[in-house]
């Protein structure tokens, strides 16, 4: 579903934020992406989502190579897949359901479908009463489920999730977890990027660990099978 | 398109001010574009004015029979460059000249004979008044049998095409030049909206909308702002002709087409600028 294959990011002035990564993410699966800041996390996200392309290497998400994507297959693959951020990223000036709902508007679906599967997912994040409430009227936690119920309103494969507890409290890091494996336990695959090593032992999901745009463990594979990883 | 107009609207109220001083901006620089063009026409009207006068004189051999001169008249009106041939008797050349002439009226008194020929005079159509055409003209004219001599203003003529044509390329350079500055002024204004809606773009953008329908509204913006633009500038050039007009000199201003026109051009301007501002911005989101 998603494979980085020997993947490296090269940016000018020689530094790289991915060194030779290879992954494979399968469909269903929960995986963390964990690492220091700066260790490429964000990065192999961006490569998924087709923010950016890899320098070398090949990335593959649904059956297709990235490189090889016209300007206009962008859209359509980010229709298909649900990103988060740790900032939320709402519009400020619309409400709870409109946010929800430009996600729908965009992809040009009938104006009578919007409504209910808008309320479905806000009902599914535990959001339905706030649904006519500004971002500025909900609190960091509350934030972050209409930005998750937005990255699901399109019924995605997988869930790109970068720190989405990032900015919240314990309380609210706890739900908005809970909330994601809910997720992924209805069939959605999600890939969390998050440094909360306590989040990470307490579900006994796939890890994943960068260190300086390298995978240096996955507790997915054999040791021996880790590219990259140091002697 | 319902959601297009409804996202140009929503980037409108978030941002009002930014928006009427956008409007504003258009609307000044299309203001200066309507008044060069507007003073444009005006001078070109004048010229044509002008222009009417341009005649050719055929002067006819004494004793010409008027069943000649007819014969004539009819094979100068069948000339594609010529408007209207008028003839002018001896008699007639005399009392003209007399008044015309008032300072020699001593001179006409005395006279015992009508020294002045009778004359066939040409009217050039509009567009073939130029020193080329008239010379054309007046050389064919010299081979009419009972042609004495043939005269046109051929300094005056020349003079005139040279105006005309400094007239049409001064309005045409300095309009285009202000045409681009506008361009470039509702670019920039645009473009502030656009940077001003970055992180909308981006959001847009992740969630999967393509760059036509990001682009769409902004480009709805632009030409709406062009349109109001171009509807202002029209409102401040007549406020502008009317003050003239009352006080300087009479002129002529734009007619319902142009203003149409007018109107239309500031929409494409907007149109046109908002494209490129936003079709550079997006390749750089």
């Amino acid at each position: 579903m998603i494979t980085l294959t020997r993947v490296y990011k090269a940016y000018p002035k020689g530094v790289f934020a991915l060194r030779d990564v290879s992954l494979h993410v399968a469909k269903g699966e929960f995986v963390f992406l964990t690492g220091h800041s700066g260790a490429g996390k964000s990065t192999v996200l961006r490569m998924v989502y087709v923010g950016d392309l890899p320098t070398e290497g090949e990335v593959r998400v649904a059956g297709r190579a990235t490189h090889a994507f016209r300007p206009r297959d962008i859209p359509k693959l980010r229709r298909r897949l649900g990103i988060v951020f740790q900032d939320f990223r709402l519009l400020e000036d619309r409400t709870a359901e409109e946010n929800v709902a430009f996600a729908l508007e965009v992809t040009g679906v009938r104006r009578d479908t919007v409504g209910p599967k808008v309320a479905r997912v806000l009902a599914q994040v535990g959001l339905a009463a706030k649904a006519r409430a500004f971002p500025h009227e909900l609190s960091g936690g509350e934030q972050q489920r209409v930005a998750i119920a937005r990255a699901l309103v399109n019924d995605p494969f997988v869930l790109l999730a970068d720190e989405p507890t990032g900015n919240l409290d314990e309380r609210a890091t706890r739900g908005v977890f809970q909330l994601l494996r809910e997720i992924n336990a209805n069939g959605t695959a999600v890939v969390m990027a998050t440094h909360d090593l306590d989040l990470v032992r307490e579900a006994n999901y796939r890890t994943i660990e960068l260190e300086a745009g390298a995978v240096v463990f996955d507790s997915g594979v054999d040791d021996a099978d880790v590219a990259g990883a140091p002697a | 398109m319902r959601l297009a107009v409804r996202e140009a609207l929503r980037s409108f109220r978030r941002a009002p001010v930014l928006s009427v001083l956008s409007i504003t901006t258009i609307a000044f620089a299309l203001f200066v574009v309507g008044l060069v063009v507007l003073v444009g026409l005006n001078v070109q009207a004048a010229l044509s004015e002008v222009g009417e006068r341009v005649e050719v004189v055929v002067y006819l051999r004494r004793g010409t029979p008027l069943e000649a001169a007819t014969i004539a008249m009819e094979d100068i009106l069948a000339f594609p460059e010529v408007a209207d041939v008028g003839y002018v008797s001896e008699d007639e050349a005399l009392r003209k000249a007399r008044e015309e002439l008032r300072e020699f009226q001593d001179v006409f008194d005395d006279l015992t004979q009508n020294p002045l020929p009778a004359s066939l005079e040409v009217q050039m159509r509009p567009g073939f008044r130029d020193a080329r055409h008239v010379e054309d003209v007046a050389e064919r004219l010299r081979g009419i049998r009972f042609a004495e001599d043939v005269r046109f203003g051929r300094d005056w003529i020349a003079k005139l095409d040279r105006l005309r044509s400094i007239a049409a390329a001064v309005s045409l350079l300095i309009s285009a030049a202000f045409a681009a500055a506008s361009v470039i002024i509702i670019g920039t204004t645009v473009r502030l909206t656009v940077l001003q809606r970055t992180r909308e773009i981006a959001i847009m953008r992740l969630v999967g909308a393509t760059s036509g329908f990001v682009r769409f509204p902004f480009l709805l913006d632009g030409a709406f702002k062009g349109a109001l633009g171009g509807v202002l500038a029209i409102g401040l050039s007549y406020a502008a002709f009317a003050v003239v007009n009352r006080l300087v000199l009479q002129g002529r201003f734009f007619t319902p087409a142009e203003t149409l026109g007018f109107v239309a051009a500031g929409t494409l301007l907007g149109l046109l600028a908002s494209a490129v501002s936003v079709g550079r911005h997006l390749r750089e989101i």
